[in-house]
C-alpha cells in the first residue's frame, strides 16, 4: 500500500527534468485515483510505473537529425492531393459561408492580408450571453449599418439638385436606429447644406447646394455609404445559440474594434483573419490561429493529420517574429544559402545577384549539399566525427 | 467595462520575461547564443503590453513562452526580443 504523499514525492524525484510538468501532474492524479479505487501497488511497482511513463515520453521525442520538416511536408501534402478534388468547397457556420478546402489552405500559407471570407466568432459577457434580447443589443453595436442598408430606395432629383431617401422603418428598428439619429449623422456631413424630412413617412431629402451633376452623383454615393452605427467592414452579425450561451457570428472582421465593444467578452472572441490576430494579439496568438485554421480545414474534409505537423508549419512561419509566407517572399526566398535559393526559382537571377554581392555559401543546409554531392546534414549525417589524435610529443 | 488586457486572451499563451541569471543558465544549458533563438518583435502587442504593465524595456531580453495546447501537455518556447 502506497500513500498519496509517497506517489507525489516519488514522481517529483523521478520525473522532474524528464517529462513536462503537466504530464507529471496527470500521472500523479491518475495514480492517486487508481490507488483510491481498490487496487494497491507496492513502492517497487510505483517506481516501475513512473519509469515506464518517463521512458514512453522519451521514446515519443524526436531524435536529433530527424528530418521533421520533410515528414511534416509529406504528411500535410498527401491529404492535400485528395483535397484538390473538392476545390472551392463551402460549408456553413450558421448561414455564413466560409472558404474551406485547398483555397483556404493556400490562403493561410500565403498569409493573405484579406482572406476571401473573413468571419468572426464573438463571445459575449455573461449578462449578454444568457438571453437573445441582450445578444441582439450587442449585435446591433457590431453590425456596420449605412444609409443604404436601411433604405427602401434612393433617388437623385437632377432638376432640383436633391437626393431623396426612403427609409425602411422595420430595418431601422432592427438596427436600433431612430430618425433623429439619422438626421443628426447627416447634419455632420460637410457638403450637406439643407435637410428636409418627414418623420411619419420616413423620407429624407438632402441637398448639397450649388453643384454640377457629376458632383451630385458623387455626393449621393457618399450619403449612401454614410456609416450610421456599428463597425465598418462588418456586413452581417448573426446570433447563434451554442449550449446555454448565445454567440454572435459575423461576416467581415475587425478584431481591434470588436474587442472594444461593450458586452463583448474579449478573451474568447476570435477571427479567422490571421493577420488581424497578429496585429492585435501578437505572434504567439497568430501561431495558434494558423494551427487552428489549418486543422479546421483538414477536419472538415475528414482528413487526419497529426497536430504536430501543423504546429511545425506554424512555428516555421512565425520564427522571425512576424508571419512569413511559405514561398518566394518568405521562408524559401530568404534561405541563407545561394544554392538552395537558386534551386527553387529563377536560378540564374539568384546566382548573378549572389556573385555581384560576393555571397558565400557555407554548405550548412540540405539542398546545397545534395547539389555539391556531399552527405547531407540529416539523420546520421548530422554527426561530425572528430578523432582525438594521440599526443606525439609526449614521451611514451 | 474593464480595460482590455490582451495578455488574458485565450489565444495568447503565457509570456514570461527571463531574468539575467535565468538567461545565462538557459543559454548554457542548450549551448546556444541569443541569435539562435526564434524572434519576437518589440512592436509585438504582447511585448508592448508587458512593457507598459511592468514599465520596463524588453529589447534584447529573452521571453519564455509556455504553451498549454501542445500534445505533450505543455510546451516551452523561447523568443528573443528584437526591434
Amino acid at each position: 500500500m502506497v500513500s498519496d504523499d509517497l506517489i507525489i514525492a516519488k514522481a517529483d524525484e523521478m520525473m522532474i527534468g524528464r517529462v513536462s510538468r503537466s504530464i507529471k501532474e496527470e500521472t500523479v492524479a491518475a495514480l492517486v485515483k487508481f490507488s483510491k479505487k481498490k487496487r494497491t501497488f507496492s513502492e517497487k511497482e510505483l517506481e516501475a510505473i513512473l519509469e515506464g511513463v518517463c521512458r514512453e515520453y522519451e521514446k515519443a521525442q524526436v531524435d536529433p537529425g530527424e528530418p521533421v520538416g520533410t515528414v511534416a511536408a509529406q504528411s500535410v501534402g498527401e491529404p492535400g492531393t485528395q483535397m484538390t478534388l473538392n476545390t472551392f468547397h463551402y460549408a456553413g457556420v450558421a448561414e455564413i459561408n466560409v472558404t474551406l478546402g485547398l483555397p483556404r489552405i493556400i490562403e493561410i500559407v500565403d498569409v493573405r492580408k484579406d482572406p476571401s471570407t473573413p468571419v468572426m466568432m464573438v463571445a459575449l459577457e455573461e449578462e449578454y450571453s444568457s438571453s437573445r434580447e441582450n445578444a441582439i443589443l450587442v449585435a446591433q453595436r457590431i453590425e456596420g449599418t449605412t444609409i443604404e442598408n436601411v433604405s427602401i430606395q434612393t433617388a437623385l432629383d437632377v432638376i432640383n439638385m436633391e437626393f431623396h431617401i426612403d427609409l425602411d422603418s422595420e430595418r431601422m428598428e432592427d438596427a436600433g436606429l431612430t430618425m433623429e439619429l439619422v438626421i443628426k449623422k447627416l447634419k455632420k456631413v460637410k457638403s450637406v447644406e439643407n435637410i428636409r424630412y418627414d418623420e411619419e413617412n420616413f423620407t429624407i431629402v438632402v441637398s448639397p447646394g450649388q453643384m454640377n451633376l457629376l458632383k451630385l452623383r458623387k455626393f449621393s454615393q457618399k450619403i449612401k455609404a454614410l456609416p450610421l452605427k456599428g463597425i465598418k467592414g462588418i456586413e452581417r452579425a448573426m446570433i447563434k445559440k451554442e449550449g446555454e450561451e448565445y454567440f454572435i457570428y459575423t461576416e467581415g472582421s475587425d478584431l481591434a474594434e470588436v474587442l472594444k465593444i461593450e458586452g463583448v467578452d474579449y478573451r474568447r472572441t476570435k477571427t479567422n483573419n490571421i493577420y488581424e490576430i497578429y496585429e492585435v494579439l501578437g505572434i504567439e496568438a497568430a501561431r495558434n490561429t494558423i494551427i487552428n485554421e489549418i486543422q479546421k480545414v483538414l477536419d472538415e474534409q475528414g482528413l487526419e493529420v497529426d497536430k504536430r505537423h501543423t504546429m511545425l508549419l506554424a512555428d516555421a512561419m512565425c520564427l522571425e517574429g512576424d508571419i512569413q509566407q511559405i514561398g518566394r517572399h518568405g521562408i524559401t526566398g530568404e534561405k541563407a544559402s545561394v544554392l538552395a535559393r537558386a534551386s527553387f526559382e529563377v536560378t540564374t537571377g539568384h546566382l548573378l545577384e549572389a556573385a555581384r554581392e560576393g555571397e558565400r555559401d557555407m554548405l550548412n543546409g540540405v539542398t546545397e549539399n545534395v547539389i555539391v554531392g556531399q552527405p547531407i546534414p540529416l539523420g546520421t549525417g548530422i554527426i561530425d566525427l572528430v578523432m582525438k589524435m594521440p599526443d606525439f610529443h609526449k614521451e611514451v | 467595462m474593464s480595460k482590455i488586457d490582451i495578455t488574458k486572451h485565450e489565444l495568447v499563451p503565457q509570456h514570461i520575461v527571463l531574468s539575467p541569471e535565468e538567461e545565462i543558465l538557459f543559454l548554457e544549458k542548450y549551448n546556444i547564443t541569443r541569435n539562435n533563438l526564434p524572434l519576437i518583435k518589440s512592436s509585438d502587442p504582447i511585448i508592448k503590453a508587458i512593457e507598459e504593465r511592468d514599465n520596463i524595456s524588453l529589447k534584447g531580453k529573452i521571453i519564455k513562452i509556455i504553451r498549454y495546447n501542445s500534445p505533450a501537455g505543455e510546451g516551452v518556447y523561447y523568443r528573443y526580443v528584437i526591434d
